[in-house]
């Protein structure tokens, strides 16, 4: 899968045996903010990605998680404004804020060092080219493939691997000849082509069956860990995330209020905000159908952009807050993290705990 | 909310729901001349019944004509061929203005509730839309209060206009305009897709509560399993137009017969066998019919 002369500079030996830390780290988000003039959405959001690593970013519609993926490849809407830092190390290593590099440069980034793959395949496609031709794009773009011909072959290859049937005859169809499973398919090999050191998935699934899904699922992941890629997957269902991660970042209110290992975060969650997301998401009960009982909900819903109160983002749902929780939570460490203190813990004043409540 | 005239009105305690044999098929613009004009079989031969009170769900693919099936159901739409009663009375040949006792019978919820509700319209217009459409004038004001009373607004929510509104609280008043007409069914098509996890559940709950509160019989599509599962008493799966497979909810999750069947319940990515190491891989070889190890 590896073409010779395309690994990371700051490599250490692949695999799970491979050395910990800075070396390894392929994404470094810190204090990342977003917003337009008169409105902050994203707040403080520090996460970093190693290499082979799988994180999840999870939340209701309005969290912030889109923003995030945007902020990272450069492809903040006008209007918005980004500080902080991020740090990409993938064929060289991460020595510049991606923040303050110029749109030309993030272009040569893009679909190269980091690629991402959205909801919806057709706004990444193009539905006036061949899907072949548009594989063999972005090796030509960014010169991963010496010629045309050979770009082709390897077209052939990658719609091999995402499972397209017959790809020699699929690469030259339309996207509108394909069904969704079948683009998103496509986008996935576009996204993939250049071996990314770093994939973003932005709910890459939500708008398929679940039988495409199960398939597309599989696909990713086997993607990234052919290529021992570091991937950030976006999603608001939970079950995806346990299935695909290893370790999830929780957010609301356009800050992480939650992160760690997924067993961990699922299974025994401290903010109060991922306790209401696990205890409403489990249509089942722990053991098995709940019946006729209510399910429990979060009250209230995510307020717009710009609404959310001061302090802990989560108060006004909250059924736990107090006054304490008018002022912003601090980060609590819950355990030690090879990816450091900002991959394990949560903000929150009065945290659920241990099995009980 | 009970009402005394429901009595008299119903009829004899035959099936809330009985098709038989309905097919509909759809004939596709012809692409050539030399050939004839494709049909897509939306619908094939369905044959099924639901009982008086009882909560039946649909599940299947995009595609696989859970819409089309209900769209029959309620009359919006005629089969090819078979038949359909509802409450025991033909729904498949009649004409659209002799289906006026469907509308106060059965009513509606849709997926996009922002689709399915008029922007121009105040929400004590869109609730009270069902009883102007029967002619009831008199009483209706006072009844939209109760009714949003009912699905969790509060009443000055009346005055004001669907798009002041979140998607869960604008799929309140979708339940609350159905509710309108007392009727005996709701169906309601892919209800939450829409919605995120903690609002899905307030409006499961809500729906849970006003089917037994009205008394009601439901017919709910979704293509999330565990939906259906929370949900019904009774489910079938659909794939291509035809029933693949109609059991109690609990024997269809747990010893589902069909492979159709068992395909679609592997590709469930759910939270708690994840948790205990059930990977995507796992749930691709599910869908491919090979058992996940
Ligand atoms: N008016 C129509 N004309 C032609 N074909 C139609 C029409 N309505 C539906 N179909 C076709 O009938 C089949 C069943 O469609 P239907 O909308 O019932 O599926 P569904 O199960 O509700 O899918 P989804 O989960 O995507 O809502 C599809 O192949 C669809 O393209
Ligand atoms: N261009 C923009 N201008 C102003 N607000 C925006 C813009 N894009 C997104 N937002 C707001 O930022 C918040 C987070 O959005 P987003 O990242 O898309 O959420 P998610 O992906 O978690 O659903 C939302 O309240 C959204 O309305
Ligand atoms: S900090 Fe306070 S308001 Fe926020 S989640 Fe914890 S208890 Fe609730
Ligand atoms: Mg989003
Ligand atoms: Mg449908």
């Amino acid at each position: 899968m590896t073409t010779p002369g395309r690994v990371v500079a700051t490599d250490g030996p692949a695999g799970p045996g491979g050395p910990v830390g800075a070396g390894r780290t392929v994404l470094r988000v810190d204090g990342l903010s977003v917003g337009t003039r008169q409105t902050p959405l994203l707040s403080d959001v520090s996460f970093s990605v190693d290499r082979g690593e799988r994180v999840g970013l999870i939340g209701e519609s309005g969290s912030g998680k889109s923003l995030t993926a945007l902020a990272v490849m450069g492809l903040l809407p006008e209007g918005l404004g980004a500080s902080g830092d991020v740090r990409l190390s993938a064929r060289t290593p991460a020595a510049r804020n991606l923040l303050g590099v110029g749109e030309r440069e993030m272009a040569r980034v893009r679909g190269d060092g980091m690629s991402m793959v959205f909801q919806e395949p057709m706004t990444a496609l193009n539905p006036t080219m061949r899907v072949g031709d548009q594989v063999a794009e972005v090796m030509l773009l960014h010169r991963t493939q010496p010629s045309r011909s050979a770009a082709r072959r390897r077209v052939v290859e990658l719609l091999g691997q995402v499972d397209l049937p017959d790809p020699a005859h699929l690469a030259r169809s339309y996207p509108h000849e394909l069904s969704g499973g079948q683009r998103q398919r496509v986008v996935l090999a576009i996204a993939l082509a250049n071996d990314p050191a770093l994939l973003i998935c932005d709910e890459p699934t939500t708008a398929l069956d679940v039988t495409v899904q199960a398939t597309v699922l599989d696909l990713v992941v086997r993607g990234v860990e052919e290529r021992d890629s570091a991937m950030l997957f976006i999603t608001h269902d939970l079950g995806v995330v346990a299935t695909v991660c290893e370790r999830v970042l929780v957010m609301y209110g356009g800050r992480i209020v939650e992160a760690g290992p997924v067993q961990e975060v699922f299974a025994d969650p401290r903010h109060r905000y991922t306790q209401g997301l696990v205890a409403a998401s489990d249509l089942a009960g722990a053991d098995g159908r709940r019946g006729r009982a209510q399910l429990p909900t979060i009250p209230g819903t995510v307020p717009p952009a710009g609404r959310f109160p001061s302090g802990c983002v989560f108060r006004t749902r909250c059924t736990h807050a107090t006054q304490a929780c008018a002022s912003q939570p601090p980060w609590t460490p819950r355990g030690k993290h090879p990816a450091g203190a900002a991959a394990y813990g949560h903000a929150c004043v009065h945290p659920a705990g241990g099995d009980d409540d | 909310m009970t009402d005394p005239a429901r009595d008299a009105t119903a009829g004899p305690p035959g099936p809330a729901i009985e098709l038989r044999g309905v097919s509909r098929d759809f004939r596709r613009r012809r692409t050539s001349l030399s050939t004839p004009p494709p049909v897509v079989h939306a619908v094939r031969d369905v044959s099924l019944s639901v009982a008086r009170g009882e909560r039946f769900g649909i599940v299947g693919e995009s595609g696989s004509g859970k819409s089309t099936l209900l769209r029959l159901v309620c009359g919006l739409d005629r089969p090819t061929s078979g038949e359909l009663y509802v409450e025991g009375r033909p729904v498949h040949d009649q004409p659209h203005r002799r289906l006026r006792w469907l509308r106060s019978t059965l009513q509606l919820v849709f997926q996009d509730p922002m689709g399915s509700l008029d922007p121009r319209m105040r929400v004590r217009d869109i609730v009270a839309e069902p009883l102007v459409a029967q002619g009831r004038r008199a009483g209706n004001r006072e009844r939209v209060v109760d009714l949003l009373e009912r699905v969790g607004l509060s009443a000055d929510a009346a005055d004001r206009y669907p798009h002041q509104f979140s998607g869960g609280q604008r799929q309140r008043i979708s339940v609350a305009r159905a509710l309108a007409p007392d009727p005996d069914i709701l169906v309601a098509d892919e209800p939450v897709s829409a919605l995120d996890v903690s609002v899905r559940a307030q409006v499961l709950n809500l729906i849970d509560e006003v089917v037994e509160g009205f008394d009601l019989t439901l017919v709910l599509v979704s293509h999330d399993l565990s939906v259906v599962r929370h949900v019904c008493d009774r489910v079938t799966v659909m794939q291509r137009g035809e029933l693949v497979e109609v059991a109690p909810t609990e024997q269809l999750f747990t010893a589902p017969e069909h492979p159709y069947t068992r395909s679609l319940l592997a590709a469930v990515p759910d939270l708690q066998t994840a948790l205990s190491g059930r990977t995507a891989r796992d749930l691709a070889a599910g869908v491919r019919g090979q058992a996940p190890a």
